[in-house]
């Protein structure tokens, strides 16, 4: 039993190592308990409460009341979900095709290999906001799933890139050569000697792309070219906008409540690649 | 036995043109503009296709239109939206396209469908100087004091300063840009009355004569100047942290430690020797971050009711007005792939290395 703890407490000073990286996993966690756990806890205020109109923070209203007098911390609590889970297909859709393309392209060579990164070149020259956009007044965009596929394939580029520079220097490297002689196979020496190296790239290369995916999808939600309902963040500040509180002094809290919520939770994940590249890069330890 | 082999012509009694293409092919500053050639045509094939193929093919939609709401006869409809896209929608798809491409060269866009009459590349030319101007003066004012200030950062490594710049630094280029400008709005705006922003909407005051005078120069300014701090606090970070590093790299080789020990001045060694070698790697960076500012711009100038061509895009997006929708995505692209280029040229132009592969 001890073995346990020891082993708890060895987890948790890792964990700790690097302090503003705990921080973050700490807003990464708080977020995602937020959003996919509060919905359970806090009921969502749907009720219009015309004699409350925007007001400010007090011990019944969290966060303050928005332009019909809804509960803005509830609303707050039920709109992470759809950013998050857009954020995490997403990601999870690009680093997918960026670890196959980019391991494939510096494994295989020749013409393939120019192939794929004349076609990340064209790709990464494409803005992508605006071609997002133009997508949107296209296609409707009413599904999450959907709309996290198309993030995920406009964001493969940049990530392929890395991924592919990192694979062709670990190629050559004495550990792969070794293996190579000792006649492992291929299937060995990418699962467990290739693979094991680029973790650390791949985690990081993740969180940046759910932090993209998080700027394009609020982009788009909040100018109204992707038709979400609910009271999801991107919502949120869309219909603060439109409803005119940037102006009126006293609706402060419904325009800053999801901005920081946005803005806080890529603070998190951004903070959050610190600890990953310390707890995934032994040599940058000293300790433990 | 000896063996005779056939005499080969010498080199200069032919013109060898297989030489001649080799060396033509490792020219790096060819090489770039054949790319961006080719990516240009890219996305112009890319625009094309999107329009026809996508589910809602607008064109199709508006010969509907044209038949319910005004009556129109199919054929007469057909030859309306050919007028306004510019194309023969009698001719099979690869004659559309190569008609396509011969407007294009002429610079015809086709023309509006909502401002019906007024060509595209006319709309697009009096939108797109007002993006080039508040996104080449942010990308300026970002890189020159980004590169200033992580040069400093450097040199005064782990002080108070590098420690409150970087960390300012990280959370200002984490934040999605169009949030900081709302905050501005918010805060600067509205909460703190620092900036009177009903005054600074839009590009130009109404009144003042688009010339070269004082006053105009002084209002374009004034307009642009939450763009422009937008632009800058969200980008200056990026660069701020990659030219710390850079030199930090840059303090440890060893001709700057030759350097020292020759007893040069101190000034030529931080712009000779440590500046230029430290900030070459960040015009590559340059290039990418063209493409975005340029892609995020639409957000931007929709925050701040700036009339730049991403705000035209997005109204266009809402309207429906396929034609401009269509050009100015169009123009869009082409513009990041030429800054990209330049970006190139001028990396081309300060490292000799690249251009001696």
């Amino acid at each position: 039993m001890s073995s346990f703890w020891q082993s708890l407490r060895r987890t948790f000073r890792l964990l700790t190592y690097n302090k503003i990286g705990f921080i973050g996993l700490l807003g990464v966690v708080f977020f995602i308990l937020l959003s996919f756990v509060g919905p359970y806890v806090v009921p969502l205020d749907t009720q219009t409460k015309v004699d409350k109109i925007y007001q400010p923070p007090s011990s019944e209203f969290w966060l303050g009341t928005d332009s019909e007098g809804r509960d803005i911390f509830s609303q707050i609590v039920h709109g992470g979900k759809d950013v998050l889970v857009v954020a995490f297909l997403a990601g999870f859709i690009s680093t997918t095709i960026a670890v196959l393309l980019g391991s494939l392209s510096a494994l295989a060579g020749g013409w393939v290999d120019n192939a794929i990164m004349a076609l990340a070149d064209i790709v990464l020259t494409i803005p992508q906001f605006p071609l997002l956009a133009v997508l949107a007044g296209l296609v409707k965009f009413n599904n999450v799933t959907l709309l996290a596929f198309i993030l995920g394939v406009l964001s493969w580029p940049a990530l392929t890139r890395a991924i592919r520079a990192q694979v062709l220097s670990l190629r050559e490297r004495e550990f792969v050569e070794a293996a190579r002689a000792l006649d492992l196979g291929t299937k060995h020496i990418i699962l467990r000697e290739i693979l094991p190296n680029m973790m650390s790239y791949i985690a990081i290369n993740l969180i940046f792309a759910m932090t993209g995916a998080i700027y394009a999808q609020v982009g788009l939600v909040f100018l109204g070219l992707v038709p979400f309902s609910g009271s999801n963040w991107g919502v949120m500040l869309s219909l603060a906008w439109t409803r005119g509180a940037i102006f009126y002094k006293g609706s402060l809290w419904y325009i800053m409540s999801p901005v920081a919520a946005i803005a806080l939770f890529q603070l998190s994940l951004v903070s959050f690649t610190r600890l990953l590249e310390e707890i995934f890069n032994p040599r940058l330890r000293t300790s433990v | 036995m000896t063996t005779t082999s056939l005499a080969q012509p010498t080199p200069s009694s032919r013109f060898d043109v297989w030489y001649w293409l080799r060396r033509l092919a490792r020219n790096y500053i060819l090489r770039r503009i054949l790319m961006a050639l080719a990516k240009i045509f890219v996305v112009v094939t890319l625009t094309f296709f999107i329009v026809r193929l996508m589910p809602t093919n607008p064109i199709e939609a508006y010969i509907n239109e044209l038949i319910d709401q005004y009556g129109f006869t199919y054929q007469e409809a057909r030859d309306q939206a050919a007028a306004l896209y510019g194309i023969d929608l009698e001719a099979s798809l690869w004659e559309q396209y190569l008609e396509y491409m011969k407007n294009l060269v002429q610079g015809d866009l086709g023309t509006s469908y909502r401002s019906k009459g007024t060509p595209v590349a006319k709309m697009i030319g009096k939108f797109l100087p007002w993006t080039l101007f508040s996104v080449g003066v942010s990308l300026l004012i970002s890189f020159t004091f980004g590169m200033l200030l992580g040069m400093i950062m450097a040199y005064r490594r782990g002080s108070v300063l590098d420690h409150a710049l970087t960390t300012v630094a990280s959370i200002f280029s984490s934040i999605p840009n169009y949030l900081v400008g709302m905050m501005i709005l918010v805060f600067l705006g509205v909460q703190w009355k620092i900036f009177p922003i009903t005054k600074m909407r839009g590009a130009m005051s109404p009144g003042v004569k688009p010339e070269f005078s004082w006053t105009f120069i002084k209002d374009i300014f004034y307009h642009a100047t939450m763009p422009i701090l937008t632009y800058v606090l969200t980008t200056i970070g990026g660069w701020m942290l990659a030219m710390k590093s850079n030199t930090i790299n840059t303090l440890g080789e060893d001709y700057v430690t030759v350097a020292k020990a020759r007893g040069l001045n101190e000034g030529r060694i931080i712009t000779a020797y440590v500046g230029r070698n430290a900030s070459l790697p960040l015009f590559t960076q340059l290039a990418i971050s063209i493409g975005f500012i340029v892609g995020g711009s639409a957000l931007i100038e929709f925050i701040f009711v700036y009339q730049g061509v991403g705000q035209l895009l997005l109204n266009s997006i809402n309207y429906r007005d396929y034609p401009v929708m269509q050009g100015v995505f169009l123009v869009i692209t082409i513009a990041v792939i030429l800054a990209n280029f330049l970006a190139e040229f001028v990396y081309g132009w300060l490292d000799p290395r690249i251009r001696v592969q």
